[in-house]
């Protein structure tokens, strides 16, 4: 690209800038992507406001199109990184702002499961849709999320694996939720390449979540969901 | 008597072709293969199988359609598929298992779960098909993302190839460090794979 052509971030108006950022996300321009932040912030908009349009909005793009096959992993990782980049400006000052909390989530790969692009990437889109998230990592056993929700008490349990041969795991743990009358007090979201709805059915999850963007927004539903059934309760 | 055909992944080609002629069967068994790098991305397995036993149906020129892959990664989207069309497949999740055979592979996952896998084939196309295919090359920071859980590479060798051992033990170091292991598996349960393909055409 020769000089002329250069974009300059800051002589952009707040709409192309915006529209600019979800470009760099996309090509995974994390330098970009941080002077966009920083900008719109110096223009005076909230760290919220920067988060959901310009970070999540963008990245929810990237989302669709990895759904779509357009977009492969390098991809969708370099974006992600470029965003939790964006994230990293933004975050103490959501903090000291008081960005609107939507829940909380604890999250992790099942046992015998080390694959966690999926689940990384799930996390960062909850966390910046307003979720609390507690990320307990890969190869859990059943154990390691009974002690997650009991210290973090979270309205959802997700739970994710890339094998066919981990995820049978899933129903260990919701089993075991059942035993000990747990089962109903969480909403339990699952997801991972080899899954499917029916799976999720099966198993006794709530829903299966094809991928970070569909997660985000089932997440919402069934938190509102729960919070007016404890309201009319 | 029409031959029967396997249509198989590029990553066994080679070896699916190398079975045939040692064992004779090039009267009664054909190959064509599909693209290996699909390895990376295993969402294209199935159109592009789908695309390639119509076209081989629709030819008229094959008794029986084999199918050369294992789960790969389809998440049983491809065995859905095999069975709505009454075809076979040779067993496992990945090529890893059936060369190495079922439970050896099982074994070797339970021992260290965060085990890569490299076959002569990855072996051989490791900086095309992982380092470039996954943009590692141009995008290092990349690397703990994706291989940051795993701690050990074991190579399932087909053949003795010391040339094939020593870009293995380099794919290791590429991919962080990670410890190294050789397995001579020879072509394991392929073998018998094509075996069976072809008995199944000398049948009818």
């Amino acid at each position: 690209m020769s000089d002329e052509d250069e974009i300059i971030l800051a002589e952009l108006n707040d709409d192309e800038l915006v529209q600019q950022m979800h470009d760099d996300l996309y090509e995974g321009l994390k330098e970009e992507v941080v002077e966009g932040v920083e900008i719109l912030l110096d223009r005076g908009w909230t760290p919220y406001d920067v988060l959901t349009k310009a970070l999540v909005a963008g990245m929810t793009i990237v989302g669709i199109d990895f759904r779509d096959g357009i977009l492969y992993v390098p991809e969708v990782l370099m974006a992600a990184n470029s965003m939790k980049a964006g994230m990293a400006v933004l975050k103490p000052l959501l903090a000291e702002t008081g960005a609107p909390k939507v829940g909380s989530m604890v999250i992790g790969t099942v046992k015998g499961d080390i694959h966690d692009i999926g689940k990384n990437l799930v996390s960062m889109m909850m966390e910046g849709a307003g979720f609390e998230v507690y990320d307990i990592g890969i190869n859990n056993p059943v154990e390691n999320y009974l002690e997650a929700l009991e210290e973090h008490k979270p309205e959802i349990l997700g739970m994710s694996a890339l094998l066919t041969t981990t995820m049978p795991y899933m129903k260990v743990v919701v089993d075991t939720l059942v035993e000990k009358g747990m089962r109903d007090d969480y909403i339990i979201l699952v997801g991972g390449a080899p899954l499917n709805e029916e799976f999720a059915e099966n198993v006794g999850a709530d829903a299966y979540c094809r991928d970070a963007a569909v997660a985000v927004e089932t997440a919402k539903e069934w938190v509102a969901k729960m919070h007016n059934r404890r309201a009319s309760a | 008597m029409k031959p029967n055909l396997i249509i198989g992944c590029g990553a066994i080609a080679q070896e699916l072709v190398t079975i045939i002629k040692a064992n004779g069967l090039q009267e009664n068994l054909e190959v064509t293969a599909l693209p290996a790098i699909w390895h990376n991305t295993p969402q294209k397995i199935l159109p592009g199988l789908r695309e390639k036993v119509t076209a081989a149906k629709a030819s008229g020129k094959y008794q029986h359609i084999f199918i050369g892959y294992a789960d790969c990664g389809t998440g049983g989207q491809l065995d859905r598929y095999i069975e709505d069309e009454g075809l076979q497949r040779i067993a496992g999740d990945h090529c890893y298992a059936f060369y190495a055979g079922q439970d050896r592979f099982a074994a070797l996952f339970e021992e260290e779960l965060g085990t890569f896998y490299l076959t002569d084939y990855l072996a051989r196309h490791f900086e095309r098909l992982i380092i470039q295919g996954y943009k590692l090359d141009t995008n290092p920071e990349l690397l703990p993302m994706m291989f940051g859980h795993y701690t050990k590479l074991v190579y399932l060798a087909q053949v003795e190839d010391s040339e094939l051992d020593r870009l293995a033990r380099q794919a290791a170091e590429k991919l962080g460090g990670l410890s190294y292991e050789r397995h001579l598996t020879g072509y394991g349960e392929l073998g018998d794979f094509v075996r069976e393909a072809a008995e199944a055409s000398r049948e009818l």
